[in-house]
């Protein structure tokens, strides 16, 4: 077997019971890697010939929990949860921290691969090689931290005592849904450990659909071995040094950006994107270091940067409050977004909003739409039931955000939807065109980074031309460089370590040790790293079955990112259309896609992707 | 163990009266004079368990595959957890010398009770219902 896998995935059908394995041929596991790749292949493998009929929160979706072969050995493991996205109706790679993919190698298996739909609420348990579907009906409705605590207390006397010569361990690695993913709502994270989400794609909704409540891992076996230990070792110490280098993040996390980004680059969003700029002082880092956090250094596993930062509210109206960090997209979103300045309040929208089980990115931004349109009189304290959500109003935004994980209600049945889907219905209800408000590309909503200021690291392009949408972790610049997320996401790794470029090409070197290839850089953004996007592309461009996405009218920024800011130091600034559709065309053309943005049969072809060519012929017909 | 944050490592401490080196009916363990790491004879050992249970860390604990008991033998006296923890600049773990006013007892606590103290001091009051 190739070095870092375990040599098997588990293909577990829902709707039957049945527990399979499944096992991919080298050459494919040399073209596609892992997560992100290798999804994108089995998702286009076995649905790909009926893409545009797939219902994603139907059957016969699938939902993919994949490792990578870097996972575990290179810095900083992560998951892969990924399947036809019910954001986008194309594939979006969606990676979470944990221990789960290291429990899950340790027990032999490189992968999960869901389809159809248990009868009723069901969790997956993996012990080794002994895997069992098991009933989580009194599981039902529980919220995040709830369902942790008990199924863990559920599984570890048993664990205990199956493997009671290995003394003391480690409680067992878990993925779980709240309450929104049990409810189908399409801004639902996976979940795994204490408030850490797999969040863009709208997976939890998936396995939400799939009656699946969680998926719990415990191996007691050795990681897979690796093709060359050695060289491994020295490349350890390597990424170990640059981690440490790493210094203000270290220190100070994604955390103490809340002010700092806003103040210094206007590009965090304030009040559902209405502006990008505040000078609340209240939101400086020194509030959220001094007053909340209780831990400052915080690593998932084989992470030597520890950016994470625990945070408690130990006093005051939020009392009792955890979440990590928060980190700087949960600090904007649920703070200057929906106009709450007080770092306690964050905090406490943070820690409700993984106890629901919603994207933090996602979810939240549907949250601010909404109070935008309650600003703007557009939803009525009648459309609401009652509520009405002002900005800085941490008390109502904990209402809307149960109601919307519940669906209880029209409107909140709507948003449920997610912003772009709920846009596209509320301004046919309501006979005003509320699509402007809606801060979403391809059905994902963006990240806590804007482009209209051109300070921050996001600029034209970024989000309109990705084929993950608002992804801010996986965003474009110039089709060769940017294919580095994507091998990230791909070899199933934490990204940060690559911030400010630092890595060189030490991911590729340590692929090279850990699998025994021939991959290089080159290799990957030329070849390897395409093949994947032109997939990711081309289910995009199918979509199906409520929306189609329209080639280079939908490669656009959301229609807010082209008003000018209203306030701040860059005032008066905006996004520049004439240079996004040049920059797009420069894209297009770098990536292999024709002016169309449909990839082009004769690059598809030389990549060996005849069965990605057939299926878009349909869409180049038009 | 449940705490979010609380990640307890879990090592041996080198208890100054050995149970485990007492308490193995085979004559597996003894003390390495040189670093008083406990050291395993891997042809005496039959993974009976006994010095687990003697333990008062319950930190040995046998291998998954083999039938023989694992404990920490301190790397030859240059234990690279220790190393690797000061270069990281964490100083989480350190090694601690012999010496006879230095109760070993203090050292070895169970990862229950470590957790427990260490969610008190992170979450206050709080700390009971997240354990």
């Amino acid at each position: 077997m190739v070095g870092g896998y375990a040599g098997k995935f588990l293909d577990i059908d829902l709707s039957s019971g049945k527990i399979g394995e499944t096992k991919f041929p080298e050459e494919t596991l040399y073209k596609y890697v892992g997560g992100r790749g290798l999804g994108a292949r089995i998702l286009w493998d076995r649905l790909g010939s009926k893409w545009e009929s797939v219902d994603p929160l139907g059957p016969e979706n699938l939902l993919l929990v994949l490792p990578g072969p870097l996972t575990g050995y290179f810095h900083g493991a992560r998951i892969c949860v990924t399947g036809k996205s019910p954001q986008s109706n194309g594939i979006v790679g969606s990676t979470a921290s944990g221990e789960f993919p290291v429990e899950l190698k340790c027990a032999g298996w490189d992968g999960i691969i869901f389809s159809g739909r248990a009868k009723s609420l069901v969790y997956l348990m993996i012990d080794d090689e002994k895997v069992e579907i098991r009933d989580a009906r009194h599981l039902q409705g529980i919220e995040g931290k709830e369902t942790l605590r008990k199924l863990t207390r559920d599984v570890k006397g048993e664990l205990d005592k199956r493997h009671a010569r290995l003394g003391i361990q480690k409680e067992p690695a878990m993925l779980y849904i709240g309450p929104a993913g049990e409810k189908a709502v399409r801004t639902a994270a996976v979940l795994e450990k204490w408030s850490h989400a797999a969040g863009y794609g709208g997976y939890g909704a998936v396995m939400g659909s799939k009656n699946l409540k969680a998926i719990v891992a415990k191996g007691t076996g050795p990681m897979p071995k690796v093709a060359n230990p050695e060289q491994m070792l020295k490349l350890m110490k390597e990424t170990e040094k640059i981690s440490y280098a790493m210094r203000g993040t270290r220190r100070w996390g994604t955390g103490y950006a809340g002010y700092e980004v806003g103040a210094g680059s206007s590009s965090e969003p304030v009040r559902n994107w209405q502006e990008e700029w505040h000078d609340e002082k209240t939101m400086g880092g020194p509030n959220f270091d001094l007053r909340l956090w209780v831990k400052r250094y915080w690593a998932d596993y084989g992470c030597a940067l520890a950016c994470m930062k625990l945070a408690v509210s130990k006093a005051g109206p939020y009392k009792g409050a955890i979440s990590d960090n928060p980190d700087y997209e949960l600090e904007a979103y649920l703070g200057p977004n929906v106009g709450v300045f007080d770092p306690a309040g964050v905090l406490y929208l943070s820690s409700l909003i993984e106890e629901l089980g919603y994207s933090g990115i996602n979810g939240s931004n549907t949250i601010a739409f909404a109070m935008e349109l309650f600003q703007r009189k557009i939803l009525t304290k009648e459309d609401l039931g009652g509520l009405e959500p002002k900005w800085g109003d941490v008390k109502s935004i904990e209402a809307l955000a149960r109601r919307i994980a519940a669906r209880k209600g029209k409107f909140f049945n709507i948003l449920a939807e997610g912003t772009y889907r709920a846009a596209q219905e509320i301004s046919k209800i309501k006979g005003v065109d509320v699509t402007k408000y809606a801060v979403t590309v391809k059905g994902v909503e963006i990240g806590a980074h804007g482009t209209r200021s051109n300070m921050d690291y996001t600029k034209d392009i970024c989000y309109a031309c990705s084929v993950q949408g608002g992804d801010h972790t996986s965003t474009v610049f110039d089709g060769y460089n940017d294919l580095e997320t994507v091998f990230a996401d791909s070899g199933v790794y934490c990204n940060v370590i690559g911030w400010g470029g630092g890595l060189g090409d030490l991911q590729w070197r340590f692929l090279r040790a850990v699998t025994g290839w021939k991959t290089t850089e080159k290799i990957w953004k030329t070849t390897l790293g395409p093949r994947i996007v032109h997939i990711q592309r081309a289910a995009l461009l199918i979509g199906g079955p409520d929306i189609k996405w329209q080639p280079v009218k939908d490669d656009d920024n959301p229609k807010r990112f082209y008003d000018p800011l209203p306030s701040g130091p860059y005032k008066g600034k905006t996004t520049d259309s004439a240079f996004v559709k040049q920059r797009r065309t420069d894209y297009y053309k770098t990536i292999g896609w024709d002016e169309n943005g449909i990839p082009k049969s004769s690059v598809l072809k030389k990549l060996g992707l005849e069965d990605v060519d057939r299926a878009l012929e349909k869409a180049r017909g038009k | 163990m449940l705490v979010p944050g609380a990640e307890i490592p879990h090592l041996c401490a080198q208890c100054d009266n050995y149970p485990c080196v007492k308490s193995c009916p085979f004559d597996a363990l003894s003390v390495d004079e040189k670093t008083s790491a406990v050291k395993v004879n891997a042809k005496k050992c039959t993974a009976c368990g006994a010095c687990i249970r003697a333990c008062p860390g319950k930190i040995p604990h046998i291998h998954p595959k083999k039938n023989v008991i694992l404990i920490c033998d301190l790397c030859n006296g240059n234990p690279q957890c220790a190393k690797i923890c000061t270069e990281a600049d964490y100083r989480a773990l350190s090694v601690v010398r012999e010496a006879k006013k230095i109760s070993h007892k203090l050292f070895a606590k169970t990862p229950e009770e470590l957790t427990e103290m260490l969610a008190e001091n992170l979450y206050g009051e709080k700390a009971k219902e997240l354990i």
